[in-house]
C-alpha cells in the first residue's frame, strides 16, 4: 500500500519535471544565462510554500499520515563539502542539463543517452565513496 | 485539456514541486533524488569496496519506487500529456546556442548534438554524457545532495549547509555555461 503510494508521488514528480520543462537540457542553459524566469520561478515558488509548509510543520508539531511526529533531521554542519562538491555538482548539471531526478524522468521519456550520464552518475557516486576519506570535508 | 497539453507554467510547477516534497515528508521521509545513486552503488555490491556503501539499502527501498514512478511519470508526460517537444526557450538563448552550433535549439526538448539516437555514435557526444554524469553523482554526493535535496528541501528548512551547496551549484553551472562551453562546443 505505502509502495503504491511512493510510486504515485514518484509519477506526479516525473510529468511534473517533464512537464514544466525542468528536464530540458535547454531549460537550464536558459537558466545559466538569466534569460528567462522560468526555472527561477520553479525553484522560488516552490521554495515560498516549502519555508511556509516546513514553519507550520514545526510549529503545529505536526503528524505524518501514519500518526507519528514529523521529525525534519537538519544537515550536518560543514562547508567545504557542500562548497566544493555544490561546484563539482553544478558543472555536471550544466553540462548533462540534468539533476538526478530529472534522469529518471528522460529515461522513461525515451531518450536512451541519458542510460550514459546515469552511468556516469553511479561511477561519480561510487568513486567519491572511494575517495571520501581523502577529501576535504 | 488544451492546458494539460500545453508545457505547464513555473507557477503551476513550482507549487506542485512542493506539495512532491510534503507529500514524502508527511509519509514520513524527505524529499532527496541522489541518495538514490548510493543506494544503486549499495544494491550493486559496492559495500564491499567502501564502507560508505555498507548499509542496509532495502530502508532506501522507498525512494528507489520513487525514482521508477519518475521515470513512468517522464513517459507519460512525454507521450501521453504533450503535443509537441519543441521548448519554447528564449530567442537571445536560441541565438547563442546557435552560435555554438546547437541547431535543434528552441525545436527540440534536449539537444540532438547531444542526445539523439545518432549521437550515441559519436565519440564526443558519449564523454560530454559520461563527464556530466560523472561530475552530478560526484558532485552531489560530496555535497550529500542535490537540487531537490538542498536548493527545495534544505533551503525550505533554512539550512546553512544547503545555501553553501546551492551558490556552489550556481558557481558551477556559470563557469560550465560562460567560460567552459566556448572551449568545448
Amino acid at each position: 500500500m505505502r509502495t503504491l503510494a511512493y510510486l504515485f508521488i514518484g509519477i506526479f514528480f516525473g510529468v511534473v519535471m517533464y512537464k514544466s520543462e525542468a528536464a530540458s537540457w535547454f531549460r537550464i542553459y536558459e537558466m545559466f544565462h538569466f534569460d528567462s524566469f522560468h526555472m527561477y520561478g520553479i525553484i522560488g515558488s516552490a521554495l515560498f510554500l516549502g519555508v511556509v509548509g516546513v514553519q507550520l510543520i514545526k510549529r503545529r508539531k505536526m503528524k505524518t499520515f501514519f500518526g507519528e511526529p514529523i521529525k525534519i533531521a537538519p544537515k550536518e554542519r560543514g562547508f567545504k563539502n557542500y562548497l566544493f562538491g555544490g561546484v563539482i555538482f553544478g558543472l555536471g548539471w550544466a553540462l548533462a542539463g540534468a539533476c538526478p531526478g530529472p534522469i529518471y524522468t528522460l529515461i522513461g521519456a525515451g531518450y536512451v543517452s541519458i542510460l550514459i550520464v546515469l552511468a556516469g552518475a553511479l561511477l561519480g557516486a561510487f568513486l567519491y565513496g572511494l575517495l571520501r576519506k581523502k577529501l576535504p570535508h | 485539456m488544451d492546458l494539460i497539453l500545453e508545457p505547464w507554467p513555473w507557477y503551476v510547477a513550482g507549487p506542485m514541486i512542493a506539495l512532491v516534497m510534503f507529500l514524502l515528508i508527511f509519509m514520513g521521509r524527505k524529499f532527496g533524488m541522489s541518495s538514490n545513486l548510493e543506494t544503486m552503488c549499495a544494491v550493486c555490491g559496492a559495500g564491499k569496496k567502501s564502507e560508505y556503501f555498507s548499509f542496509d539499502w532495502r530502508a532506501n527501498r522507498w525512494n528507489l519506487v520513487v525514482i521508477l514512478g519518475a521515470a513512468i511519470g517522464g513517459f507519460a508526460g512525454a507521450h501521453l500529456l504533450s503535443t509537441g517537444e519543441a521548448v519554447a526557450i528564449a530567442p537571445e538563448t536560441v541565438e547563442k546556442l546557435n552560435a555554438l552550433g546547437f541547431e535543434s535549439a528552441g525545436k527540440a526538448y534536449l539537444p540532438e548534438d547531444l542526445f539523439s539516437t545518432s549521437a550515441l555514435s559519436d565519440p564526443f557526444a558519449l564523454a560530454i554524457l559520461m563527464i556530466g554524469g560523472l561530475l552530478i553523482g560526484f558532485g552531489a554526493r560530496y555535497a550529500a545532495g542535490c537540487t531537490s535535496g538542498h536548493a527545495i528541501s534544505g533551503l525550505s528548512n533554512l539550512q546553512l549547509p544547503s545555501l553553501i551547496a546551492v551558490i556552489g551549484f550556481f558557481i558551477g553551472g556559470l563557469v560550465m555555461v560562460h567560460l567552459l562551453f566556448p572551449m568545448i562546443f
